[in-house]
């Protein structure tokens, strides 16, 4: 009754509603009402049109974050540098969209374009110090994301613009701002970028299953010496692995720059959509639809976690724990599949 | 003497930048000796500066003048036993190391904040009345030149951090624990066939690399920033991640590393002090420490031997 494939689906969803369970009884230990709780929590991700324009704007940069954590975990690398990569692509795309004039067929997608570039570029960095020389992917990638934050705070404020803190609005030409869709949704933040997104998730199902590429991407993942002595060159997908999940993670940044703000600004920290992404794609087992999936959750959780002070009088940050807690549950996996097939063997 | 003033300075920003990184890289040797990585050390890091800072706020009408050291001490308990959620996940439920790493961050991050808005009703905690002061060490700073660099104007807590390198590395080379420390995180069947409960030797590493991390993050809340927020640890458990590894996992490379650290960020903020640094743009500076590091494993130490079973689970009866 319990197939492997179907404990597979269980676990995240058991993880979700733990991590929910958790977060219901942190709220009666502090002396809230639950139900008033995740009722404003519902309210705040779907109570209206605006709510549920601001909740897509939201899900768009996850899942192109969660897609680049996923592709390079298939390749058996931790891409911790999204978050990096994410700014490389934001800069990029703004810098095209504000500096050249050209129509908009060609100026959108050149601006999307060179932010999967830069994206991509980020990448190639550590992947080709950890094939090359061996260097842990993880310690690089978390150095170049303090690169990429200082390195794009100093473009903006001494290329881009004057000494100000933020770039002007790109081109009409190469926005993703769509009025219409705004206009549906009470003037919500939305745009086209979520289309990007979902062509996207399917690209990356599209390499990883239905190409030889992938399957070499996955067996690397999978046992390098294994692969090696297939006749892979591992080294080479190690590479290509982290190149294409930074140009995931470069669109994620083109959502933001073309799409939610449409400048680039000066940071004082992460924006943790690269952080964040670490979360959506282990929840999504690391799988496109799994990502889609996961971005959805944790984009109406952190949305609709906006309206729980004002409707319930909860800080925003119980949402944080509740998402810490279902990483932990989907990390101690094993603790759930020894729980179910505990009462599979009842069962019987 | 301007020059040795100069120096003092640059040595004096380097320390304390560094002295929290020391603490914390020291947790991490401990973790990852043992055969479990940490990511989760900025997680612990934030524990303990959110612990430190309550603690210090609430007691310091019992405690008087040892308010400081008694904030120290609860933030390490504290965060050793919130270490217990990694050491649970990753030893006991054979979690990703990594990803039960990285949910420490997301929580505590999560936990500082959500009480520091249920207990203080705002996005940070009020500034304490009894942080950790600089000092001069009696008789010893007045002699000349070596009294001004390293006699003057300290933390105490920074020679606390070079004295525990020290007393680490005794620790894990040359006691029986540190050898079993060490086995079952080279090898933890062989460990275990000879009588070493892994398990257990596991656990302790996690809850060190807690209570040192707590501790790291303890130092720089009662030392820099004196009060919680989002803002207070921003990544200084991740350089302190880099810096056990840029120092081969070695509790005095480590040391060493820390400081390396530290002198890079202090150079960033002391920079338009010195004449040959001060028509360099402050974005070189900033962005100094992460190249340096990326190029220095890149060229010396690519490949840094880490402990054989780091990041695998031990199953008893594998194999």
């Amino acid at each position: 009754m319990f197939s492997n494939r179907i404990v597979n689906i269980l676990i995240p969803i058991i993880s979700v509603l733990l991590g929910l369970l958790f977060g219901a009884i942190i709220m009666l230990i502090f002396g809230y009402n639950p139900v008033t709780g995740f009722a404003a929590l519902w309210n705040g991700a779907f109570g209206d049109s605006y709510f549920i324009g601001e909740t897509v704007r939201q899900v768009t940069p996850y899942i192109l974050s969660g897609l680049a954590v996923a592709f390079a975990l298939r390749s058996g690398l931790l891409n911790i540098g999204v978050e990096g990569q994410v700014f490389m692509g934001w800069l990029a795309s703004v810098w095209i969209g504000i500096s050249l004039d050209l129509p908009m067929v060609l100026h959108l997608p050149l601006a999307i374009l060179a932010a999967a570039v830069a994206g991509a570029f980020w990448g190639f960095i550590p992947g080709i110090l950890k094939a090359k020389l061996g260097v842990h992917e993880v310690i690089v990638t978390i150095m170049m994301n303090y690169i990429a934050l200082y390195l794009s705070n100093s473009i903006v404020r001494n290329l881009l613009t004057d000494g100000a803190d933020r770039t002007e609005n790109v081109a009409a030409t190469a926005s993703l701002q769509s009025s219409w869709l705004s206009e549906m949704t009470f003037y919500s933040r939305i745009h086209y970028g979520f289309i990007i997104a979902l062509f996207m998730a399917f690209i990356m199902w599209f390499i990883i299953n239905r190409t030889t590429t992938g399957f070499e991407l996955r067996a690397v993942g999978f046992n390098q010496n294994a692969s090696k002595y297939a006749g892979m060159n591992v080294s080479k997908n190690i590479i290509l692995a982290m190149v294409i999940s930074g140009s995931f993670a470069g669109l994620a940044g083109a959502m933001e720059g073309l799409g939610t703000f449409g400048f680039m600004s000066i940071k004082s920290g992460f924006t943790n959509i690269g952080f964040d992404g670490i979360a959506v794609a282990l929840l999504g087992a690391n799988t496109a639809v799994g990502v889609i999936l996961a971005a959805f959750l944790f984009g109406v959780l952190k949305i609709g976690a906006l309206n729980m002070p004002t409707e319930a009088g909860v800080p925003t940050e119980l949402v944080e724990i509740i998402i810490a807690l279902i990483i932990f549950f989907v990390a101690s996996s094993y603790m759930i599949r020894w729980i179910i097939l505990r009462f599979k063997k009842e069962g019987k | 003497m301007e020059i040795v003033e100069l120096i003092s300075r640059i040595l004096g920003a380097s320390v304390v930048f560094a002295t929290p990184l020391i603490f914390t890289a020291l947790g991490g040797v401990f973790s990852e000796r043992s055969g479990v990585i940490n990511i989760g050390l900025e997680g612990l890091m934030i524990m303990g500066a959110f612990v430190a800072i309550v603690s210090n706020l609430a007691f310091h009408h019992v405690f008087g003048a040892a308010t400081p050291v008694m904030s120290l001490i609860i933030a390490m308990v504290v965060s050793a036993l919130f270490a217990l959620f990694h050491a649970v996940a990753s030893i006991t439920f054979r979690a990703d190391q990594v990803v039960s790493g990285v949910a420490i961050n997301f929580l505590a991050l999560g936990i500082g904040l959500f009480l520091t808005k249920q207990w203080y009703d705002k996005g940070q905690t009020d500034f304490i009345e009894s942080p950790i002061y600089s000092s001069h060490v009696p008789l010893l700073n007045k002699i000349p030149i070596i009294g001004d660099l390293f006699f003057s104007g300290w933390y105490w807590t920074s020679y606390l951090a070079v004295v525990a390198a020290f007393i680490v590395w005794f620790v894990i080379y040359k006691t029986p624990f540190g050898l079993r420390l060490r086995s079952v995180g080279e090898h933890p069947m062989a460990a275990d066939t000879n009588g070493i409960n892994v398990y257990k030797m596991r656990y302790i590493g996690v809850m060190l690399s807690g209570a040192l991390g707590g501790l790291g993050g303890a130092v720089y809340a009662l030392t820099v920033t004196h009060n919680f927020s989002h803002g207070t640890i921003v990544g200084q458990g991740f350089i302190s991640l880099a810096a056990v590894i840029f120092g081969k996992w070695h509790p005095l490379g480590a040391l060493g590393a820390a400081i390396f650290f530290g002198f890079a960020q202090s150079l960033s903020i002391v920079s338009s002090d010195i004449v040959l640094l001060k028509n360099v743009p402050s974005v070189f500076m900033l962005i100094a420490p992460y190249v340096l590091t990326i190029l220095a494993l890149a060229g010396f130490i690519g490949k840094a031997e880490a402990p054989k079973s780091l990041g695998e689970a031990y199953v008893k009866g594998n194999r």
